[in-house]
Order: structure tokens, then sequence, then C-alpha cells
């Protein structure tokens, strides 16, 4: 076992089709679909389960079930409903993405200083701004951290997209293992865990960006 | 003036935490609700703006029931204060005394520029306006949190146990400065309070709590602590509520003796001592004709001689009372 795929200046020509640029902006891809579309899902679901305090069971039912399913498994029963495409991968990954999302956000705001909030009722704000201004706000550490984690998750497990002949990292690893080429496996594992603390990194400094330094000063 | 107009708030476990409550809060004066927990105070304080809807009778303010009108914009319209101020901590200082006229419209700018002149007015130096709650003590967390209740200038103020979450040092100071403010701004006010001395100190009226959300004694500090309607109210209001009650009249009408021979005074005529046959024993303090009766007769229990000394506004020492000339005044003064 080697570097020298990883360092084989061929595998990083950008026009060439499966180098391993290429396949690591079709895995940038499916990430971000996932974690896309897993937010758009499972955030304003655990914001209303925690601003309502109404489906807590949801919550953590959901939480604790999404985390069980094994992904490998529930894509080949998506590829076998639908066929082969984008949409399986998609769906196996959205379903990754989700327990975690939504359980941050429904236990950020579940975990905040109910005086607070009692407070900005108390001064005037509508049930939307309660949410938006005051609860959204301090919540977004415990949120971020949600978020992070299903990012990690996500990238580590999109390379099943290749399994079911799309591309991503994961081809590296398949077709490495096909053909006995540990070098090239060696070379796909290597950039998907680079490529997992490089994500984290940016969105370590993203929340450092977004979250106010109130939350975060102390005496 | 806000009205309770026979009201009920029985909750769905069923406990009565409020029982046919009827009260008038006077427009421009401080009125505390008082009691022991739970005794219905802060869920009566909290039906005023809302925050709990009564079970049977009507909440007024100015003769308008609050139950018809828009909750956001009832709130907004009065001022709001909690224990531990409830401050939001994602804001700095600024941007917390802003949120109401914020939300009422005004452009942030604006809103700003009213929220620098209230914290101004509760004491903050323009230092703290960009600093986050978190870095603020909590006397200046709660002086933050007065000040996001009068941003918007609301006529009536709501201050659930404002000043109980701070050591008594800071909370005499806070005593001290809401008394000020109250002068300057004449607020109608709400406050609730489980200490009576606190009461007694703030209130222009005082309501007393018992148990089960019945009000026990509405009154001046002075009327409960002369006349406690019952055995409750009078050993609520404490045992030493005679001593208490001096605190309430000044030593302006109260006679003094000519100077004595043993009371030793500088050149200008101030108290230094009492002459004694060891050496000269402190005076402990003095009083002048605008303190308090209860400073007087403090003085005379603490003064090695048993007498308090008078001064007038230069500090010179104008007369003497021993503690019997007290008692004989206070005697006097009831019969």
């Amino acid at each position: 076992m080697n570097l020298s795929y990883l360092f084989d200046a061929a595998h990083w020509d950008l026009n060439a089709s499966g180098s391993i640029p290429q396949l690591l902006l079709s895995h940038l891809w499916y990430v971000f679909l996932a974690l896309a579309i897993g937010t758009v899902i499972a955030l304003p679901i655990g914001l209303y389960i925690g601003h309502t305090g109404r489906g807590s069971f949801i919550a953590i039912n959901a939480g604790n079930a999404g985390r069980s399913l094994p992904t490998l498994g529930l894509l080949m029963l998506m590829v076998t409903l639908l066929g082969l495409g984008l949409l399986p991968v998609l769906i196996a990954l959205t379903v990754l993405v989700i327990p975690p999302i939504l359980t941050s956000a429904y236990a950020g705001l579940r975990s905040l200083d109910q005086r607070v909030v009692d407070a900005a009722r108390g001064v005037g704000m509508r049930p939307w701004q309660v949410l938006t201004r005051v609860e959204l706000p301090m919540a977004l550490p415990v949120l971020m951290s949600g978020f992070r984690s299903a990012a990690l998750q996500v990238v580590a497990t999109a390379t099943v997209a290749a399994a079911v002949g799309l591309g991503g990292l994961g081809r590296l690893l398949i077709d490495g293992l096909a053909v006995n080429d540990y070098s090239r496996v060696l070379a796909g594992a290597i950039v998907v865990a680079v490529l997992a603390v490089l994500l984290d990194l940016i969105l370590a400094l993203a929340q450092r960006w977004i979250i106010s330094p109130g939350l975060r000063a102390s005496r | 003036m806000i009205t309770f107009d026979d009201v009920v708030k029985v909750y769905p476990g069923g406990g009565t935490a409020v029982d046919h409550v009827s009260l008038e809060l006077p427009t421009g004066k401080t009125t505390v609700f008082v009691g022991p927990s739970g005794c219905g105070k802060t869920t009566s304080l909290r039906m005023i703006n809302r925050m709990i809807s009564p079970t049977s009778g009507r909440v007024l303010i100015d003769g308008k029931d609050v139950a018809g009108q828009d909750e956001a914009l009832l709130r907004r319209g009065i001022g709001y204060v909690i224990q531990h101020a409830g401050l939001f901590p994602h804001r700095t200082v600024l941007d917390n005394v802003a949120t109401v006229p914020v939300l009422l419209g005004k452009t942030r700018r604006e809103a700003r520029d009213t929220a620098m002149q209230v914290l101004e007015r509760v004491g903050l130096a323009p230092e703290f306006a960009q600093r986050y709650p978190a870095q603020l003590s909590g006397g200046q967390q709660q002086r933050v949190g007065v000040a996001r209740a009068l941003a918007a200038d609301p006529p009536i103020m709501l201050m659930d146990e404002p000043f109980s979450a701070v050591d008594p040092v800071v909370r005499e100071q806070l005593h001290r400065e809401f008394l000020r403010l109250q002068s300057e701004l004449g607020k109608t006010i709400a406050m609730v309070t489980h200490d009576i001395d606190e009461a007694i100190k703030l209130g222009d009226e005082v309501v007393i709590f018992r148990q089960g959300g019945i009000v026990a004694q509405v009154g001046t500090p002075q009327e409960l602590l002369a006349n406690p309607a019952d055995e409750f109210v009078a050993e609520f209001v404490g045992r030493d509520r005679g001593l208490r009650s001096l605190s309430f009249d000044t030593a302006a009408e109260m006679p003094v003796r000519p100077l004595p021979a043993e009371l030793v005074v500088d050149e200008a005529g101030r108290p230094l001592g009492w002459k004694s046959s060891d050496g000269m024993k402190p005076t402990g303090g003095s009083f002048t004709s605008g303190d308090t009766l209860r400073l007087v007769a403090d003085l005379a229990i603490l003064s090695p001689v048993g007498i308090a000394v008078r001064v007038d506004a230069n500090g010179v020492a104008d007369g003497i009372a021993p503690h019997h000339d007290l008692a004989d005044y206070l005697a006097a003064r009831r019969g």
C-alpha cells in the first residue's frame, strides 16, 4: 500500500473524467444537497416542537430511529423502489441529516432560559418575533453543533453514492477495491478525511461569525 | 388607573391562585403586592399585561378591559421588569434597551438614541452600551432591565421581584434610585415582592395577599403598620412595626433641650463628644430636624449617655434629645 495514486499528477487533472477534483466536486454536491434538503425539512419541525413544546416525543424518537437506520441498506431499498439515479442517494443521505438537526433545534430551544423568553413576550414581541429575534439566535450554538455533526456524517457517508453507480469520492474506494488497487483506496480515504476536517473547520469559523459574542462572553 | 374587578384565577389542576380580588391601583403611584409565596401576587401582576388570563372577572386600565386588546400592542405600552432582569444575552445593552422602540416601529438609529438617554437616566455610564449582559454585575443587569422597560416611556410599569436577586448593599442603592426615578417620572407602578420592608419602603399603597389568593389588607404603609386588619397582617408586617412606623415621621416637631455643658463642641460648634471621668465618649452621630424619629430613637439608644444630639444644616449642634424625652413626645403624640 502506498501513496502513489494520491500523488500522481494525472489523477488531479481537472478535465479528466474520474479525476480526484471531479469526484471531489460531485461528492460536495451530494453533501450540499443532502444538507440543504435535510435542513429545510428538519429545522422548521425542530423549531416548531421546541417553541411550542408540542410533540416532543417526535423529536426524541425521530432522532433515535434516524440514527439507527443503516444508510447502505436504506439506499439499496430506495434503489429497488425507485431505480438508479440521484434521488435514492439523496433520500438515504437526507434521512441521515435530519435527526441531528431536528434534535438540536428542539434541544436548543428547550434549554433556553425561560425567563428570557418570558421577558420577550412581556415586552410585546409576537410569537414569530420571539422565535426569530430571541429563541433562534440564543439557540444557535446548540443548533450549529447539530449541523456540524450532520455535515461530518454526510461527508463520510456520501461515499455510498458510488455503490449505486454515481460519482463522488466513493468511486476511489469501490473501484480501488474492485481491482485490488489499494493505493487508490487509500487516496479516497485520505481525501474524504481531509475534506471532513476542512469542512468542520469552515463551519467552526462560520459559527464564530454568526453567533453573538454575548453568548460567549463571560465576566 | 388599573382596576381589578372581582378577578378569579383557577388553574386546571384545581388550585385557586387568585380569589375574587377587587383592587384599584391609583395613577402615578407605586402599588406593591406583597405576601408569602403562593399567595397569587405574581399571578395578579401578570394579569395586567395579559401574560395570564383571569378565569373570571376583569382587569381594566383606565376603564378599558385588557381582555379586548391586542396582546402584543398592550404589552408594548406597559413596562415589564422581572427578577434577574431577563435580558437578551445575544444583544448588547443598548439593543436590549432599544427593544420596545424598535417593536413600536422606530428606526434602529432613533431607537438607539432613545436607549442611550434612558441608560443615562438609570445611572449607567455610556461605556456600558456596547457590552453584553453576561459582562455586567447583577445590579447593573437590573438597571438595564429597568431601562428596557422605560425606553418607550410607558405610563404603566409592572415589576416582578425586581430587586430580589441582588445583594443587600446593591438593593439599597437600587431602592434609592427607584425612589428618585419615580419622583421624577410619576409612573403608575405595580410591583411584586415577598419582602415587607421593601413594600413599606417603596410603596405608596401596599396590598397584602394571603395564601389562596385572598387580599388581606390594602392601605398606605403607615396604615398597615398602625392598624393591621388582623393577626395575619400584624404577623406579616413584623414584631417591630411600632419602631418601624417611626420612619414615617420627621423630628421637626420634637422639642429639644438646650446644649448641656457636658457636650464638647469644636470652634464652629460641631459636636465632638461627651465629657466623662475617663476621657471623651463619642456622640455616635447626630440628627437634623428633617430626619426621621426612627433615627432619633436609634441615636438615643446607641449613645453612651442615652442622649441624641441635634445639629442644624451646617452641622452645628443646636439641641439634645434624651431618650425619655423621645418617649414622652411619642406618648403625648399618641394621646
